[in-house]
């Protein structure tokens, strides 16, 4: 039998593979239907990988039929923001400079979703190398957002998040270097979580700010997005960064309750530019925290003001070196006729990327420039010190941080793409916790008049995904706003 | 005063190896200005006793046994190159001789 598998969970639908209530190639046919439905309008995937899909379902399918043993996520399927390179399947980052890539290996993340049973349907849009905060930044086409069509999903995994939100997929892995998985959850109404720095591996992520990039996980439900970064976390000798400690057990913490847990409010992120209806929702959201057995502390992140600007010098700066090796030469786009190397280099590159990894360039190589460099750059490392130690302080006074995730909620598309410096502030909420490498998470909290999901964001210390998981899922279970599905629009 | 002229934009393309035609240096020179009046926020904060951070979290340098292991094959490595030749990458010439282009 196959499930109405709109609004259905992950971790309910592996459930139901396992139990052979139904089986793991009916899940696929029914995303697959969906996507082919519903994607036009949506524009979430890149590639859609069916056949292949098909026969990884059938041959879970057959293991279960003959009783041997699955792994945690049998069955599902999944999609993956396409900055997660995967072996024998094109993967883009969202740029032309990329077209036609064909990996000839696996990401770690991809790889462990794969062998714990989950099936990728394909690859997800997002914004021209993870740079972008609406999704509009793709070089292919922009996602819209599911609750309205007029409106963007966020950035820069909007079609990761979007995805989920539309049921095309029963999850989906996206990246954050500074709110990419967090923002958009937070625009299209579903659970995505930046872990640590270091808890997912980076191999196979193609790099944007390598000190700033954290893949993570979208799902319906907390347990979902749990479920998910259980199987994806954990040390990887292939990634010098990665942490060296086991993966928790963030299911259990998801539905553990959050008794006795102290939640600090940072009055920072309480300030003028706030939407009233996120300010009203967010503000319900923590005292429906105090009501399930939370101690609310208020706290103080005295250097937030300056998180925007410190990201955008460290990230423009490591981004103009880890774009540097796309010149033309060992893959991806070639310009068609240039007399020498130094050519070959400057118009393959000038022809290759868009406006936003241009600028992104520019700006990095600017900072980094001899003169300027202990002026911006070196300016910039400090300050990233003072805003972790910022954290370090205020989680002497509490287990967790509770903020909005997004100043407002989603905006239409095109309304902010004219202006660089308007889209960069809005990442002001998001910013400072990839600068100091702790785990933070958005959930849906409540809904603006005209239906537009809003989002809270609950930040933990360094590996406190646990304790940010028992908060999530316990204001979840009080709570039905993740029940709330948008319409199909076909 | 302006932060930054056109001249320095294409100063710096050149820097990133970074084709740009008068279009994109003109909008480039106004958006980066805007940008940097945003970013110069940080110069007054007091940063002199700070340690610069480099990354989240403390990492010492990993070590492991220096045994080979797998890797891509040649021609696994050359099978996304634009042109290839001899088992090799191939570019325009660097250096000038007799051989073909």
């Amino acid at each position: 039998m196959a499930p109405d598998v709109r609004g259905a969970s992950l971790t309910a639908l592996a459930a139901g593979v396992v139990a052979k209530t139904w089986k793991s190639r009916d899940l696929v046919e029914a995303y697959l239907e969906r996507i082919a439905r519903l994607d036009k309008q949506l524009g979430c995937f890149l590639l859609v990988d069916g056949d292949g899909a098909r026969k990884k379902a059938d041959a879970i399918d057959k293991k279960i039929a003959v009783g041997e043993s699955v792994g945690p996520l049998a069955g599902v399927p999944i999609g993956l923001k396409d900055i997660f390179v995967t072996r024998g399947i094109e993967t883009t980052a969202g740029s032309k400079i990329l077209k036609g890539f064909i990996p000839p290996y696996e990401s770690t993340a991809s790889g462990r979703l794969a062998a714990a049973g989950a099936i990728s349907l394909g690859k997800i849009n997002m914004d021209e190398f993870a740079m972008g905060s609406s999704n509009e930044n793709s070089a292919f086409h922009p996602v819209h957002n599911p609750w309205d069509l007029e409106r963007v999903p966020g950035g820069s995994s909007g079609g990761s998040a979007a995805a989920v939100a539309a049921s095309l997929c029963a999850g989906t892995l996206g990246t954050d270097t500074g709110g990419s998985i967090r923002q958009p959850a937070s625009l299209c109404g579903v659970v995505g979580i930046k872990p640590t720095y270091g808890r997912v591996s980076r191999y196979g992520v193609i790099a944007f700010a390598s000190s700033l990039d954290h893949p993570g996980p979208f799902g319906r439900t907390v347990e979902d997005a749990a479920a998910l970064l259980e199987v994806i976390a954990g040390h990887d000798p292939m990634d010098s960064t990665s942490i060296p400690q086991p993966a928790g057990r963030y299911r259990a913490a998801s539905k553990a309750g959050l008794a006795g847990l102290r939640v600090g409010v940072p009055k920072e992120y309480f300030q003028a530019g706030m939407d009233p209806e996120v300010e009203a929702a967010v503000r319900a959201a923590l005292d429906e925290l105090a009501r399930a057995g939370a101690t609310l502390v208020p706290v103080s992140l005295p250097h937030t003001q300056y998180a925007i600007a410190t990201y955008y010098l460290i990230c423009t700066a490591e981004a103009s070196s880890n774009l540097a090796r796309y010149d033309g030469v060992r893959y991806g786009h070639r310009t068609a006729d240039a007399g020498s190397l130094e050519e070959l280099y400057s118009k393959t590159r000038g022809e290759g990327f868009g406006n936003e990894p241009k600028r992104r360039i520019i700006l990095g190589t600017y900072v980094l420039r001899a003169g300027y460099y202990e002026a911006y750059y070196g300016k910039a490392l400090r300050v990233r010190r003072l805003i972790a130690n910022d954290f370090t302080a205020a989680f002497s006074q509490c287990d967790v941080l509770a903020t909005p995730t997004s100043p407002t909620p989603a905006f239409k598309l095109g309304e902010r793409s004219a202006d660089p410096l308007q889209m960069y502030l809005a990442d002001i909420y998001t910013v400072a916790p990839p600068l100091a490498g702790v785990p933070a998470l958005s959930q849906c909290c409540g809904f603006t008049k005209s239906g537009l999901p809003i989002g809270l964001q609950t930040i933990g210390p360094p590996l406190g995904e646990e304790a940010v998981f028992r908060v999530a899922g316990a204001y979840e279970a009080r709570t039905d706003w993740h029940k709330r599905l948008p319409e199909d629009k076909s | 005063m302006p932060r930054i002229n056109p001249e320095e934009v294409r100063e710096i393309a050149a820097l990133a190896r970074l084709r740009l035609d008068e279009t994109e240096v003109e909008r480039m020179t106004h958006e980066l200005d805007g940008i940097l009046g945003y970013i110069e926020t940080v110069k007054n904060l007091a940063t002199d006793d700070v340690l610069p951070m480099t990354h989240a979290v403390p990492f010492d340098c990993p070590m492991r046994p220096d045994e080979p292991g797998q890797s891509l094959t040649v021609d696994e490595a050359l099978q996304n190159a634009p042109r290839r030749r001899e088992g090799s990458f191939e570019v325009p010439r660097i250096v000038p001789g007799t051989g073909g282009a």
